[in-house]
């Protein structure tokens, strides 16, 4: 158990999740304390005392399936015995759940036969019935082969495609009339064919887990946490997560860097003061006064690529720097594609900069040509009309990729706004290796910013705002 | 390897005669006892609690507002017949006002009181006097590790002290002992459990993570939030609890800014019940969905999505 718990700790730890020495002891503890043999109770003794961030948790889940699958799950004995490997299937006898016996009897079903199993077990709610029929759709659809180095994802993917999904939940939605039952019914059938998909996952999970070795696995199925997904590549599913862990996210920001202001309280010596204190101590200087501090908040100028490729990043961006806007003395916003357009008008007002984020594709006029990026025109669209607004008080924050779809880069324009503003900022996120092939030009417009970052990541996108306030 | 079991170290330690007996027997018997006291557990806060109780360590209960975090403490406490204790966090608390403080008014009236017949000797003495447990004022952490009655501690979100006041806590989460340096160590008479809860508003340190077990407690699903419903509001039929707690997921699946919590959701039925209802119709929850949600923007999205209207509704 013991080794079997450390291999678990360093797929976590590969996974990103922070375990410590201590943690691990704790770990160690409750599993001598509590029954070995009860998995969902082991699983939350695990959860308790080695993840401490709710974010985390699902990364967890998916570990524990692979590590502690279902199937290999018999006794305390096995997993307490160090010798055994824990995937080596034991035998169908002491494997839980009526699935084992049953996969190769009911192969014969016909496909009508499974789908009407599928909608059944889901209708009732039946557990049993829904993991036989999951069972069963793997071994028919999935066309798993042994020793194929695949993740689950296409196995997934071949097993959901054949089922007609949409059918089944359509089927499970008919229902009484009226708009509000109507919309709980259909929400009630995705949440059941949810259920179902879940399920088909786990599945799949555990005949890889049989056929290649948790740890093999481990590392194919490995998600990475909500604020080290590639915001630029990042799936539907990937995509809610950022958005969700976004607003956390910014409040955390903002309380940090409130609190830091606060903490730096003392400014320079004020001479003045100190002396008139030190006439009563015989003009000796023994209670120094300071000066109170002078906020230092610099205004903030962030122009957005805001194209396809990069649009995602930008309005994470341009959420983030909002929501900690009073941390700045003023914060203007500007997004482009091929036309440039200003919208800060559009967070002044609203009390969420969720939803300014979520009215620029409508409401900001950036497309003067053929709707492909072009920094050069940009840049130089800005130039004419802003320029006399960068200040030495300014510093000016650029987003994108700076694939300029081969037009006119025009890096002169921001040399000059480098020698205007107080700092130049270009975040991009593609991965620096990408940097400079085909049309990303970004090395013409490196030069003439003081700092050029990869941004792929809000862990990233987070830690170099927090160094921008 | 012999190890001790953690009650029984925990118990050296404090150097207490008899380890104090566990509270909880098994998560079922967790189960079972706090919904004798009305409060719904699924498997994660069972099993967290009786792990709590077994390995004598703090838990740190986490998630959003209203999901019963709080109302967890007080279940324990009065599953376990022991009285809780609650130290209320803000931003600004400081040990005087979580740990102990002098009674210092007290202390300078024994000085007067002794005036006179203090010389140089005496000194002394009356110094060890006004250091003396009589004039200390136990705030809630000192008075949970004094007690010699069964208490549950519960420090309700910690989120909001500053990063530096959390090191106050550490002494008390790790050691169960309390230091004052004019009076020597407090060490605790018996096994409180200890209940730490948070909203999240910041990430809360590593060391004070590592001392705890983590709980995470997110919205319900349908059918504990039917059974919460159920246990909770007298007089409501099982289908229209259903119809609430399906009603209630919906509206956490849409963008919302606050999500309607559980607390809310119990507030809702109490209302429907109130109303005479014996399921929703439309017309109801649109005239009462401002129970579920405290924001205009929220209550207009919430109507277009789930009831298919537009700007039309006033």
């Amino acid at each position: 158990m013991l080794n079997l718990l450390g291999d678990f700790i360093a797929e976590l730890r590969a996974a990103g999740i922070p375990v410590s020495m201590t943690e691990h002891m704790d770990a160690a503890r409750a599993m001598q304390a509590i029954d070995l043999g009860d998995r969902p109770l082991v699983r939350a003794a695990l959860a308790a005392t080695l993840v401490k961030d709710g974010d985390h948790l699902p990364v967890f889940y998916t570990a524990f399936d692979v590590f502690f699958s279902m199937r290999s799950w018999s006794s305390a004995e096995e997993l307490l015995n160090p010798q055994e490997d824990e995937t080596s299937a034991p035998t169908g006898a002491n494997a839980p759940g009526p699935r084992r016996g049953s996969g190769g009897a009911s192969s014969t079903m016909s496909a009508e036969e499974l789908a009407e199993l599928l909608f059944r077990a889901l209708r009732d709610g039946d557990a049993n019935a829904l993991r036989r029929g999951a069972g069963e759709a793997v071994t028919r659809y999935a066309g798993m082969e042994p020793g194929r180095p695949v993740g689950g994802t296409y196995y997934l993917y071949r097993t959901l495609r054949n089922l007609d999904l949409e059918n089944l939940e359509r089927r499970l939605s008919v229902g009484e009339a009226g708009e509000l039952a109507e919309r709980l019914a259909r929400d009630e059938a995705r949440a059941r064919v949810e259920m179902l998909k879940a399920e088909i996952e786990r599945e799949i999970r555990e005949r890889l887990v049989e056929d290649r070795g948790s740890q093999a696995l481990a590392k194919s199925v490995r998600k990475p946490l909500p604020e080290d997904v590639d915001v630029m590549h990042a799936n539907r599913e990937e995509m809610a997560q950022l958005e969700h862990a976004l607003r956390p996210l910014s409040r955390k920001l903002a309380t940090r860097l409130a609190r830091r202001r606060r903490r730096r309280r003392r400014g320079p010596v004020d001479l003045r003061h100190t002396v008139r204190r030190s006439l009563s101590t015989g003009g000796v200087p023994i209670d120094l006064r300071f000066k109170p501090p002078r906020p230092n908040k610099p205004e903030i100028i962030v122009i957005a690529d805001i194209s396809g490729s990069v649009a995602s990043f930008a309005r994470f961006t341009l959420h983030l720097v909002h929501a900690i806007s009073s941390q700045f003395s003023k914060v203007r916003s500007f997004v482009f594609v091929d036309g440039i357009d200003e919208v800060t008008r559009l967070f002044e007002g609203a009390d969420d900069p969720a939803d300014a984020v979520a009215r620029i594709n409508a409401e900001a006029d950036v497309i003067a040509f053929d709707g492909h990026s072009d920094y050069g025109r940009a840049f130089s669209v800005f130039h004419d009309r802003y320029a006399k607004d960068v200040t030495r008080r300014s510093t000016v924050l650029i987003l994108g990729d700076a694939r300029n779809n081969y037009h006119q880069a025009h890096p002169e324009v921001l040399a000059d706004l480098h020698h205007r503003a107080r700092a130049v900022f270009w975040l991009n996120p593609e991965p620096l290796g990408y940097w400079n092939s085909g049309d990303s030009i970004i090395n013409q417009y490196a030069p003439h910013c003081d700092r050029v970052v990869e941004c792929r990541t809000l862990r990233q996108l987070e830690a170099f705002v927090g160094e921008l306030a | 390897m012999t190890s001790l079991d953690p009650r029984q170290e925990l118990a050296q330690r404090l150097e207490l005669d008899q380890v104090p007996p566990a509270n909880f027997a098994s998560p079922d018997d967790v189960r079972t006892r706090l919904a004798a006291q009305g409060y719904l557990s699924d498997e994660a806060i069972a099993s967290v609690t009786f792990l709590a109780d077994r390995l004598a360590k703090p838990v740190l209960v986490e998630g959003p507002a209203g999901t019963g975090k709080t109302a967890l403490a007080r279940a324990v406490a009065d599953a376990t017949g022991a009285r809780l204790i609650r130290l209320q966090c803000y931003e600004g608390l400081d040990e005087s006002k979580a740990l102990y403080e002098w009674n210092y008014r007290k202390q300078l009236l024994r000085i007067q009181a002794g005036r006179g017949e203090a010389t140089g000797e005496e000194w002394s003495h009356l110094e060890e006097d006004i250091f003396a447990e009589e004039f200390l004022l136990r705030r809630p952490l000192l008075e949970a590790i004094s007690a010699t009655d069964p208490v549950v501690l519960l420090i309700d979100e910690v989120d909001r002290v500053e990063l530096e006041t959390e090191a106050l806590l550490l002494e008390v989460l790790s050691e169960y002992q309390v230091s004052i340096p004019e009076l020597g160590t407090v060490r605790a008479h018996q096994i409180p459990m200890v209940f730490l809860t948070s909203n999240n508003t910041r990430e809360l340190s590593e060391a004070l993570k590592r001392r705890c077990l983590y709980l995470y407690v997110g919205y319900p699903d349908v059918a504990r939030e039917r059974d919460i419903i159920v246990e909770r509001v007298p007089g409501i039929s099982s289908a229209l609890a259903e119809q609430i707690a399906r009603v209630v997921r919906s509206l956490r699946t849409l963008d919302l800014k606050k999500a309607p919590s559980v607390a809310e959701t119990l507030d809702w039925a109490r209302t429907l019940v109130l109303l005479g209802r014996e399921e929703i119709g439309d017309e109801d929850a649109a005239a009462t969905l401002h129970i579920l949600l405290k924001y205009q923007t929220d209550i207009d999205r919430a109507t277009k999505e789930l009831l298919g209207r537009g700007k039309t509704v006033a």
